[in-house]
C-alpha cells in the first residue's frame, strides 16, 4: 500500500452493514474501528485519534444530531453521515449542525470511497494553507488574482458570484446547505434567503457550465443544498 | 423627592399638543372600515312636504344614471305629479310586495327582492315610513340600513318634523304630533345631506296652484299646518339642523387634520331620569345638547325600592324612554340602588360624565313639595359641587302620552311588583279587628285601656306581616274606630268625653299607620331580595350544569329547563351547520320561523317578538353570542303576543343566552381538539409505520448492496463468472430499493396530506438534479434539453419535483430501446407553465393515456419490463399538489414524422419576489 492508514471511527448499529463497511475499508487502505453505540463511538473517537467519522443518524441510543455536536465540541475531524431517503429535514439539521457530507442508504462502496477521498482530500489542502490556483473541467481559477477563464476566456463574475465559487471551492466535493452557503457569503442575517441563493447559482452555471440544466460541477442536492464536484 | 412619574404624563402631552387623540384616530380607522364596504346614504331634507325633496332625488338619480350607475327605484311617491312622474319614466321600479293584513291588500317594499337584485343605487322615499305589520322591520329606516349593510347606495328624503330629538318642537310649533319619527343618529350618520329649501311665500304659491298633494280627509290640519309661520319655524328649524351637521363634518374635518388642540373629555352628558312624565322630552332635550356639544352620553334610570313598587304601566313607559334613548345613541343603564343621588354620581364619576341633565318642574301642582323632600338637583349639587347640572323643565311638556298597559311577553322573574291583595285580604284583615275587640271586651274591667290599645296595634301588625299594605292600613284605621266605640266611655258610641283619649287616638293612629307601612315594605323588600336571589342561584346552577356538559343535546335540555322555570316559556336551541345555515328539518313538530331566525343569526341580533325586526312573529329569536361567533339561536314562543320585556327580563335572558353560546363554543372546541388528536394520532402511527418499513426494509438491501461490493474488493478477486453474478444481484438488490422507495412515496402521497416545502427555484433546478439521479439509468439514451432563458422561476417542492422528473425519465427509459432520444421541454401558457417528456420510443398504446396514471397501471398488461405501475402514479399526485395537471399522448400527428410517447403537465407560475442585488 502506498497511501498510509487512516484511522476511521465507524458508528453504525446494524451488524451486517458494519461487517461490510469493515472488510470494504480494510481492503482500501483504512483501518476501521467499529462502534455499535453512539456512546462506544464517542469513546473510540476520543482514544482512536480518527481522521474520519462514518455515524448512521438512526442510532439506537442517541440522538444522530445530539452525537455530532458532541463531537463538534472538541474535534473538526470530517464526519460523514449515513441516512435514509426521504428525510432531507433532517439530513439539513446533521449537516448545519457540522457533519461535512451525507450517503444515502443503500449505497455503493465506490461511492462511499469517493466522499471519503474527497473529505481527506480537504484535509491535505489545509495542510497546504490553500493553492492559488484550482483547475477543473475546462475552468481555471486563480485565488489569488481573483480570475476565472474558461476555455482559455475570460469569465466575468460578479462579485456575489465569486464569493459564492470561493466558498464552494473550500468546499469541493462536499454537502454545503442553503443556511451554510448564505452565510458564508451573505453573512449570517441573510440564512433565509434561499431564494436569492438559487438565482444566483443559476447565473453561475450559466457562466461557467457547459449545459446549466445538465451541470457536470455545480450540482443540486436536491431539499439540502449544493455541492461541487472537481 | 419629587415624585417624577406623576409629572411625565403631561409633560409628553404638552410637547406636542396638535397630536390628535390615537383613540379617536383609531375609532375613526374603524368607521372608516365600516364604510367603505357600507353602501353610501345620501338625504334630501326638506322643511316640510311640497319643497321638492322626491323631485330633487330623481334628478339626482337620473344625472347618476347617465354616468352609468344601476339606479333602480325602491318606493318613490309622485302623489299624482306629472313632472315627477316623467323623471321616473325610463327607471327599473322594483315591484312591490303585496301583504294581506285584516283582509286588506297592503303594498310594501320587498326587502328582500332589493337584496337579490343588489343595484347600485337604490331610491327610497320617506325614510322616516313606517312598514306595514308583517314587514321585517317596523321602520323604512331598518330597512335602509340592512341595504347599506349589503353595500346598496341609497338616495332618500326627509322631512325635518321626523327627526326625532325636534318632535317636541315641530309639534309644540305646530301643534300635530308626528308619529312617524327618525333617530338623529341615522340622520347624522348619512354620507350627505342635500337640504332642498324653497322660501315659504313660494310653497304657499304652489299649494294655491295646487301643485302640492294634500290628501281630502285630513285637509283641515294640513290647511293648519301650512300657515305661513309655521312654514318659517320649520325652515328655520331645517336650515339650522342642516349647519349643525355641516358643523360636525366642520369638526371632523378638522379632526383628521389634526388642526385643534384643545379636545374635551370631560364634557360627556349624563341624563337621569324619574318616574315623572315628562321623560321623553328629557331624553329628546340631552340628545340634542348631546349633539351640540359633539360629546357622547349617557341615560340612567335608578329604580329605588320605592320605585319597584310602581304600577306595571308606568314601569313599561320608562322601558319605552330607555329604548327612545338608545335609539338616539346613548348608551344607557338602569342601576338598583337606595340612593338615587349616590348611585348617580358614583356613574357619572365611572364614566367621567362631566354634566349632569336632570328635569325641573315649576309650574303645575306637581312643583310643590313638602319643606323635608329635598330636590334631586339640590342633593346632587350638595354632593358633588364639581359636575355642572343642566335642568330641563318639564312643567310645560306636552299632556303625558297615555301609557297603554303593556303586558311583558313573559312571566315575571322577580314576580308581581306588589304582593297579591284580594278581597279575602281585607275580609282576614277585618276579621282581626273583630276579634281582637271580641277578645278585651270581657277583659275590658281588668285591662288598662292602654293595653287594650298594645292589642289592636298586635292585629295591624299581623295584617301588615301577613296581609300586605292595604289590609294593613284598613286594619289601623277599623282599630282606631272600635277602640273608640268599644272601649272608650261613653261606649257603644264615637263620641267621647274626655278630650285627652283624642290624643290617645293620633298616636295610635300615627303609630299603626307607620307600623303597617314599615311591615309591609320589609316585607316587599324581603321578596325582591328572595326573588334576585332565586334568580341568581338559577344562573348560578345553570352556569354549573353547562360547564359539565358535553354534547348539543345536554345544553338544549338544560338552557329549555331553566328558560321555562324562570319565564314560564320553552326554548329551542336552533344550531347552524357548518355553513353557518340553520338546519330545515325540525324536530317535535315546531312551527319556527327559520328565515327570521336566521337573520338573527346572520346579524346577531334579537328578532322577531318584541324586537324591531320583525316584532309580528310570534316567537322571539335570541342569538347566542360566544366569543368567537354566534354559535346558534335560540326561539322562544311568549305566552302573550307583543309587548317589551323589561329590564330586568332582559338582562337575565341576555345572560342565559350568553351562557348558552359559551358553552356551545366549549363543546364545539371539545370536538374539533378531539377530531385534531386523532388525526394526529393517527399521522403520528403512519409515520412511524412508515419510516419503520423503510428502515427494515433498506438495512438489509445497505447491507446486500455493500457485502457484494466489498465481496469484489477483497484479495483475491472473484473469477469473472463469479463477479457477473454478484453485480447481478448487485442490480437485483439496487431495483428492489427503487421498488421500495416508490411504495413508500406513494404511500406518502396518497391521502392527499401532502405536505409541499415550496420555494422560489428555477425549473432546471429540478432538472438537473433527476438527470443526475438518473445518470446511471439513462446510460444510452440521449437526452435533450430545451429550457427558454427566460422561463420564470416556479414555487415548487425541490425533492417532489426532482421525483417528477426523476420518474419520468426512469419511464421513458425503461420503455423505449437503447439510442433512444428523450426531449425535456417548457413553454409559459398563460397562467401555467407546461412542461413536456418526450420519447422516440414505441408510444403509449392507444387508449390508455390516462388509465398509466392509475396506482398500479401499466402500459401493457404483461410485460417484461419490470416495475409496479407507481412511477406515473407519483407524477400526478406530486403535481396535482402543486395546483398542476398532468396528461400523455403519443406524438403521432406533430409536424414532424416522428412517433413516441409524450408526458406534459402544468405548474402554475405565481408572483415570483422581486430580487435585488446583495453585494
Amino acid at each position: 500500500m502506498s497511501e498510509p492508514v487512516v484511522n476511521l471511527v465507524l458508528i453504525e448499529d446494524d451488524k451486517e452493514i458494519r461487517r461490510f463497511l469493515h472488510s470494504a475499508l480494510g481492503a482500501s487502505g483504512f483501518q476501521v474501528w467499529p462502534a455499535e453505540t453512539a456512546e462506544r463511538g464517542l469513546i473510540e473517537a476520543a482514544t482512536r485519534q480518527p481522521e474520519l467519522i462514518i455515524l448512521d443518524l438512526g442510532l439506537p441510543d442517541r440522538d444522530g444530531l445530539d452525537v455530532i455536536r458532541d463531537l463538534r465540541a472538541w474535534t473538526p475531524i470530517p464526519i460523514l453521515i449515513l441516512s435514509a431517503r426521504g428525510e432531507e429535514a433532517q439530513k439539513v439539521a446533521a449537516l448545519d449542525a457540522g457533519a461535512d457530507d451525507y450517503l444515502t442508504k443503500p449505497f455503493g462502496v465506490p461511492e462511499l470511497l469517493a466522499r471519503l477521498r474527497a473529505l481527506l482530500r480537504r484535509v491535505v489542502r489545509i495542510e497546504d494553507g490553500g493553492k492559488a490556483l484550482v483547475e477543473f473541467g475546462d475552468l481555471h481559477i486563480d485565488l489569488v488574482h481573483r480570475t476565472v477563464t474558461r476555455a482559455g476566456q475570460a469569465v466575468h463574475l460578479t462579485p456575489i458570484e465569486y464569493r459564492m465559487l470561493t466558498v464552494l471551492l473550500t468546499h469541493a466535493g462536499r454537502v454545503l446547505t442553503h443556511r451554510q452557503l448564505l452565510k458564508e457569503v451573505w453573512g449570517p442575517s441573510h440564512v433565509d434567503r434561499i431564494h436569492y441563493l438559487r438565482v444566483f447559482m443559476a447565473g453561475l452555471r450559466r457562466k461557467l457550465e457547459d449545459e446549466p440544466a445538465r451541470p457536470q460541477h455545480l450540482l443540486t442536492v436536491s431539499g439540502v443544498g449544493y455541492r461541487l464536484e472537481i | 423627592m419629587i415624585p417624577v412619574t406623576g409629572l411625565m404624563f403631561p409633560a409628553i402631552a404638552a410637547l406636542d399638543p396638535t397630536r390628535p387623540d390615537p383613540d379617536a384616530l383609531l375609532a375613526k380607522l374603524a368607521a372608516d372600515e365600516v364604510r367603505a364596504a357600507r353602501g353610501k346614504l345620501k338625504i334630501f331634507f326638506g322643511a316640510s312636504p311640497g319643497v321638492g325633496k322626491t323631485y330633487a332625488m330623481l334628478v339626482a338619480a337620473g344625472q347618476m344614471r347617465a354616468q352609468g350607475v344601476d339606479v333602480v327605484v325602491g318606493v318613490v311617491e309622485t302623489h299624482g305629479r306629472s313632472e315627477t312622474a316623467a323623471l321616473l319614466r325610463g327607471l327599473e321600479m322594483l315591484p312591490p310586495r303585496e301583504i294581506a293584513y285584516k283582509g286588506h291588500l297592503l303594498k310594501e317594499f320587498d326587502l328582500d327582492a332589493a337584496l337579490a337584485r343588489q343595484p347600485g343605487l337604490l331610491l327610497m322615499d320617506e325614510l322616516a315610513h313606517s312598514n306595514a305589520a308583517g314587514s321585517r322591520h317596523p321602520k323604512r329606516w331598518q330597512d335602509v340600513e340592512e341595504l347599506l349593510a349589503a353595500g346598496i347606495d341609497i338616495y332618500t328624503t326627509v322631512n325635518v318634523q321626523h327627526l326625532e330629538t325636534l318632535n317636541d318642537v315641530v309639534s309644540g310649533i305646530t301643534g300635530i304630533k308626528v308619529r312617524e319619527t327618525l333617530p338623529d343618529r341615522v340622520f347624522d350618520l348619512a354620507d350627505e345631506v342635500v337640504l332642498v329649501d324653497l322660501p315659504p311665500d313660494e310653497l304657499l304659491q304652489r299649494l294655491k296652484e295646487g301643485k302640492v298633494f294634500l290628501p281630502q280627509q285630513a285637509e283641515r290640519a294640513i290647511q293648519n299646518f301650512f300657515r305661513k309661520g309655521n312654514l318659517l319655524a320649520l325652515r328655520e328649524l331645517s336650515l339650522r339642523r342642516t349647519a349643525d351637521r355641516v358643523d360636525e363634518e366642520v369638526v371632523a374635518y378638522r379632526r383628521d387634520q389634526s388642526v385643534a388642540a384643545v379636545w374635551p373629555t370631560q364634557n360627556s352628558l349624563l341624563v337621569c331620569i324619574g318616574p315623572e312624565p315628562g321623560g321623553e322630552k328629557l331624553v329628546r332635550n340631552g340628545a340634542r345638547l348631546a349633539a351640540q356639544f359633539d360629546v357622547p352620553w349617557h341615560v340612567i334610570y335608578v329604580e329605588t325600592p320605592e320605585l319597584l313598587r310602581l304600577p306595571e304601566a308606568r314601569r313599561t313607559r320608562l322601558l319605552r324612554i330607555h329604548k327612545l334613548a338608545a335609539e338616539l345613541g346613548a348608551k344607557t343603564a338602569i342601576l338598583p340602588g337606595e340612593d338615587a343621588a349616590r348611585v348617580a354620581l358614583t356613574y357619572a364619576r365611572e364614566h367621567n360624565l362631566g354634566k349632569i341633565v336632570l328635569g325641573r318642574r315649576s309650574v303645575g301642582w306637581r312643583a310643590y313639595r313638602f319643606p323635608w323632600q329635598r330636590r334631586f338637583s339640590t342633593r346632587l349639587g350638595a354632593l358633588a359641587p364639581d359636575i355642572d347640572l343642566i335642568l330641563v323643565e318639564l312643567g310645560g311638556a306636552a299632556r303625558e302620552e297615555t301609557a297603554q298597559a303593556v303586558k311583558t311577553p313573559f312571566a315575571n322573574p322577580i314576580g308581581k311588583a306588589g304582593g297579591r291583595t284580594g278581597w279575602r285580604q281585607y275580609g282576614l284583615a277585618l276579621a282581626a279587628v273583630i276579634a281582637v275587640t271580641l277578645f278585651a271586651t270581657p277583659l275590658h274591667d281588668i285591662l288598662e285601656l292602654a293595653n287594650i290599645v298594645m292589642l289592636f296595634l298586635l292585629a295591624v301588625l299581623f295584617a301588615a306581616f301577613k296581609l300586605g299594605r292595604g289590609p294593613a292600613l284598613l286594619a289601623s284605621f277599623l282599630s282606631v274606630a272600635a277602640f273608640d266605640f268599644f272601649f272608650v266611655s261613653p261606649r257603644l258610641t264615637f263620641a267621647v268625653h274626655d278630650a285627652q283619649y283624642l290624643v290617645t287616638f293620633a298616636v295610635m293612629l300615627a303609630v299603626a299607620l307607620t307600623i303597617a307601612h314599615l311591615t309591609a315594605s320589609l316585607g316587599f323588600q324581603a321578596r325582591v331580595a328572595a326573588s334576585r336571589e332565586r334568580r341568581m342561584r338559577a344562573l348560578y346552577e345553570m352556569a354549573r350544569e353547562l360547564s359539565s356538559a358535553l354534547v348539543l343535546e345536554q345544553i338544549d335540555e338544560i338552557g329549555d329547563r331553566f328558560v321555562s322555570s324562570t319565564f314560564g316559556v320553552h326554548a329551542h336551541l336552533l344550531l347552524p351547520d357548518a355553513q353557518g345555515k340553520l338546519p330545515v328539518n325540525l324536530a317535535r313538530g315546531e312551527v319556527f320561523d327559520l328565515g327570521i331566525a336566521q337573520w338573527a343569526l346572520d346579524h346577531g341580533q334579537a328578532a322577531g317578538c318584541g324586537t324591531d325586526t320583525l316584532p309580528a312573529s310570534p316567537v322571539l329569536y335570541v342569538p347566542l353570542k360566544a366569543t368567537m361567533r354566534v354559535r346558534g339561536v335560540m326561539a322562544i314562543a311568549p305566552r302573550q303576543e307583543g309587548g317589551l320585556l323589561n329590564p330586568e327580563q332582559q338582562r337575565l335572558l341576555d345572560t342565559f343566552a350568553a351562557l348558552i353560546g359559551i358553552a356551545l363554543e366549549r363543546v364545539h372546541y371539545i370536538a374539533v381538539a378531539q377530531e385534531a388528536l386523532v388525526s394526529m394520532e393517527s399521522e403520528r402511527l403512519r409515520n412511524g409505520l412508515l419510516s419503520s418499513i423503510s428502515h427494515d426494509l433498506r438495512t438489509p438491501l445497505t447491507a446486500l448492496v455493500g457485502l457484494i461490493d466489498a465481496m469484489m474488493l477483497i484479495e483475491p478477486k472473484l473469477p469473472p463468472p463469479h463477479q457477473e453474478l454478484a453485480t447481478a444481484i448487485r442490480d437485483q438488490a439496487l431495483r428492489t430499493n427503487a421498488q421500495v422507495n416508490k411504495l413508500l412515496d406513494m404511500a406518502r402521497l396518497q391521502d392527499g396530506k401532502v405536505i409541499l416545502r415550496r420555494e422560489w427555484q428555477p425549473l432546471e433546478d429540478a432538472v438537473g438534479a433527476a438527470l443526475q439521479a438518473c445518470t446511471t439509468l439513462l446510460e444510452g439514451h440521449t437526452v435533450r434539453i430545451d429550457l427558454p432563458g427566460d422561463l420564470p422561476e416556479l414555487e415548487l417542492d425541490a425533492v417532489l419535483m426532482e421525483r417528477v422528473f426523476s420518474n419520468l425519465l426512469e419511464n421513458a427509459a425503461k420503455y423505449t430501446p437503447r439510442g433512444s432520444v428523450i426531449e425535456i421541454a417548457a413553454r409559459v401558457t398563460g397562467a401555467d407553465i407546461e412542461v413536456s417528456v418526450c420519447d422516440n420510443g414505441p408510444g403509449l398504446p392507444p387508449g390508455r393515456e390516462q388509465v398509466i396514471f392509475e396506482k398500479f397501471a401499466r402500459g401493457q398488461e404483461e410485460s417484461p419490463i419490470v416495475g409496479v405501475g407507481l412511477g406515473l402514479a407519483i407524477v400526478r399526485a406530486i403535481v396535482v399538489a402543486h395546483g398542476g395537471r398532468v396528461w400523455a399522448r403519443n406524438r403521432a400527428g406533430d409536424r414532424h414524422p416522428q412517433v413516441g410517447a409524450c408526458f406534459l403537465f402544468t405548474l402554475p407560475r405565481g408572483q415570483p419576489p422581486a430580487i435585488k442585488e446583495l453585494a
